[in-house]
């Protein structure tokens, strides 16, 4: 029972966070329904960002379910301040979100990676006057998570990352590791590594980072499926935390967010030439900021240099993209409430409501661009 | 027997429950049947992209272009942690239920057979997640002794000095799933042995174990089987107790006390949520392989039974 305990924070789909009321209340009840004598929860508040115009009507979105958590702290955040407005995000996946987006089931879908000119066109059919954009909306990063008893501080630079998830290097005394924590007491044990056994966007956005970081050292096809040998799989970023917390001489990959609620599992500082980076929201936002921004008429796509990083920027980010149309969404599909609730996404109160979920906020330029084509959406 | 009563006067009330009857077992074969047509038709679109051989192929990427997949690695894990699960709950299941019908004082019979019940009705998410993280930690050391002491024999090598997450814990979890199903319905079987028989065996001088053995395993042995082929049935089909405990691991390997295994309902459940189009129709022909599979295996089941004829 011990165990059970003391992860309960796992066993939901997702860890406690300020932002997020309602699943710090599930998760609460989790707990006592577990343990039969936790403390009740703490009173929440919602606070209610002043200037914020409402918009009213029912909408409903479909897809991502990486982006799901943070647009759920929305939802609430946005319906607490606007009573007379419905908005229902259903996280069905990133393909289903876009497919539904195409089809005239929702006002908006969320996508894991930006819409190719493909599903644009389709989509476009829907925006009288206007096309299908992607805008980037909810930022994140994913952070290498270990167990070791007595390291505090474990620093790997990007080839030690993926001679680790390749299998190559397999003990965790490994000269590549040694030579990066030559203070640290590293012990001659095995490494148990874990990987996610289901398809996810964060298995792609981690690949995607090794096969460019760590050319030689990661020789596999970026992709949602993990194709490596060796570790052992786990399903969803809840149960890889939960299983490096509990396996000593362990190790993982994990969202963001799941990187601060484990008890004796810590993330890994990466260094990448300029010294090591701390896995972060802000230090992701950075990375974020850095990003190629290209598109047009409003299209917002992001391609980071991963290779060679901002200094100080934990580069292993991943940006999660809004489907809308920018203008002409037909009226059935309340554009107002559409414009005025991304308008809310994008300001700086919406925005600091992602960090403190453990997403990592977009920064700067960028979202002052995104502001501009929300600001034209609107009729 | 029904031919000997026909030509009698029919009530309604046969009619109606005649029609009933025959509707219910229609009704199994038309969903039987739906199910298969179905899958067969879901399947196709997938089976002719793969551009590798279906069922020989480990790799399982069939939303890649060109599409590779294959259902090797699922059916030698689906056989694999059933047959482990069966070594160890059909002979445990078995006992359970001869002590409860036989041995057991009867308060203490009530109790067990109440409590193996109540184990069938826990759900398998709770299995998985206990699996997990209570008792998987806990039989690493017989993993452990396992390979030390018979790491000769190769299905118990292990050279990555890591134990958890294997086809033997998978297994092992499993036994505990279907050991009510395989205990519950055999105990019934049991109970069933005409008294007369037991009594007879007794009062001509056999003992306990001689009375078992000649006169309730006769006569119970087609249940036995039942029962047996109901927990490999749940066994095979298990899907979130294996997503969560198993490594989900693309590659035949023999070594089960290694970190590996992946089976048909593990990989669905896995895959469903982010497959596309083609990723859909290939995980739904690797259901339409465990589909047969538990056909075949219940047929093979009532020819076993149809063999023994003489004692049912």
């Amino acid at each position: 029972m011990g165990t059970l305990i003391r992860h309960r924070a796992f066993l939901g789909s997702r860890a406690v966070h300020q932002g997020g009321s309602l699943k710090r209340l599930a998760a609460a009840v989790a707990t006592i329904s577990l343990a039969g004598c936790a403390p009740a929860p703490p009173p929440v508040s919602i606070e209610v960002p002043p200037g914020l115009e409402c918009a009213s009507g029912t909408i409903k979105a479909a897809g991502s379910t990486a982006q799901a958590n943070a647009i759920t702290d929305w939802i609430v955040v946005y319906q607490t301040a606007c009573p007379d407005a419905t908005i229902d995000y259903q996280a069905v996946g990133s393909g289903a979100g876009v497919e539904q987006f195409v089809a005239g089931q929702t006002s908006f879908a969320g996508t894991d990676s930006a819409a190719d000119d493909e599903e644009r066109a389709a989509a476009g059919e829907r925006c009288e006057g206007g096309s299908a954009i992607n805008i980037p909306l909810v930022g994140g990063g994913i952070g290498v998570v270990y167990n070791l008893e007595g390291v505090e501080q474990l620093i790997l630079d990007p080839p030690t990352v993926a001679g680790i998830f390749a299998n190559e290097i397999t003990r965790w005394n490994d000269p590549e590791i040694v030579r990066l924590n030559p203070r640290g007491v590293l012990p001659d044990a095995a490494i148990a590594q874990f990987h996610r056994s289901d398809a996810s966007g964060t298995t792609a956005n981690f690949t995607t980072y090794l096969a460019d970081a760590a050319s030689e050292a990661w020789p596999f096809e970026p992709g949602k499926e993990w194709i490596a040998p060796g570790g052992q799989g786990a399903k969803g970023s809840d149960q890889v935390i939960a299983s490096v917390d509990v396996t000593p001489n362990s190790i993982g990959y994990v969202d963001l967010s799941y990187v601060d609620v484990a008890v004796n599992a810590r993330g890994a500082l990466l260094d990448t030439g300029a010294g090591p980076v701390a896995p972060t929201p802000a230090n992701a936002s950075a990375m974020i900021a850095a990003a190629e921004v290209s598109g047009e008429d409003g299209n917002t796509e992001l391609t980071f240099d991963y290779a060679d990083p901002p200094a100080g920027a934990y580069p292993i980010v991943l940006v999660t993209y809004e489907l809308v149309c920018s203008s002409g969404l037909a009226d059935s599909f309340n554009p107002e409430l559409v414009a005025s609730f991304l308008r809310y996404a994008a300001s700086d109160p919406g925005q600091a409501t992602l960090a403190a979920g453990g997403y990592a906020p977009i920064t700067g330029a960028l979202l002052q661009r995104i502001r501009d084509i929300i600001t034209r959406m609107s009729p | 027997m029904t031919a000997v009563l026909s030509g009698q006067a029919v009530r309604p009330g046969d009619r109606v429950f005649s029609g009933l009857s025959l509707a219910a077992g229609v009704l199994v074969l038309v969903v039987m049947a739906a199910i298969a047509v179905f899958l067969v038709w879901k399947a196709i679109p997938s089976l002719t992209t793969d551009s590798a051989n279906f069922f020989t192929e480990q790799q399982w990427l069939p939303d890649r272009d060109p599409p590779v997949f294959g259902i090797a690695v699922l059916a030698f894990g689906t056989v694999l942690t059933s047959l482990i699960a069966m070594g160890i709950a059909v002979p445990i299941g078995f006992g359970v239920a001869l002590f409860i019908a036989f041995y057991g004082n009867r308060r203490v019979s009530t109790a067990l057979g109440f409590t193996v019940d109540l184990l069938a009705a826990v759900p398998s998410i709770i299995f998985g997640l206990w699996g997990l993280y209570y008792f998987m930690p806990r039989i690493v050391p017989f993993a452990e002794w396992l390979s030390t002491y018979l790491g000769w024999i190769p299905l118990f090598r292990n050279d990555l000095e890591i134990y958890t997450k294997s086809i033997l814990m998978a297994g092992v979890v499993l036994a505990i799933m279907i050991l009510p199903t395989v205990s519950a319905i055999s105990r019934e079987v049991f109970l069933q042995v005409p008294r007369a028989q037991t009594e007879a065996a007794l009062a001509l001088g056999a003992t306990r174990w001689e009375m078992i053995r000649m006169s309730v395993f006769p006569f119970s042995r087609p249940g036995m089987v039942s029962a047996a082929m109901l927990g490999l049935g749940r066994a095979l089909g298990e899907t979130i107790a294996v997503a969560l405990l198993l490594s989900a691991i693309f590659e035949i390997n023999w070594a089960i006390t290694e970190p590996g295994g992946n089976t048909f309902a593990a990989n669905i459940a896995l895959k469903w949520g982010e497959a596309a189009d083609n990723g859909r129709s290939a995980l739904i022909a690797a259901g339409l392989v465990l589909f047969l599979i538990t056909l075949a295996v219940n047929m093979i089941a009532r020819w076993i039974i149809a063999r023994h004829e003489e004692y049912t």
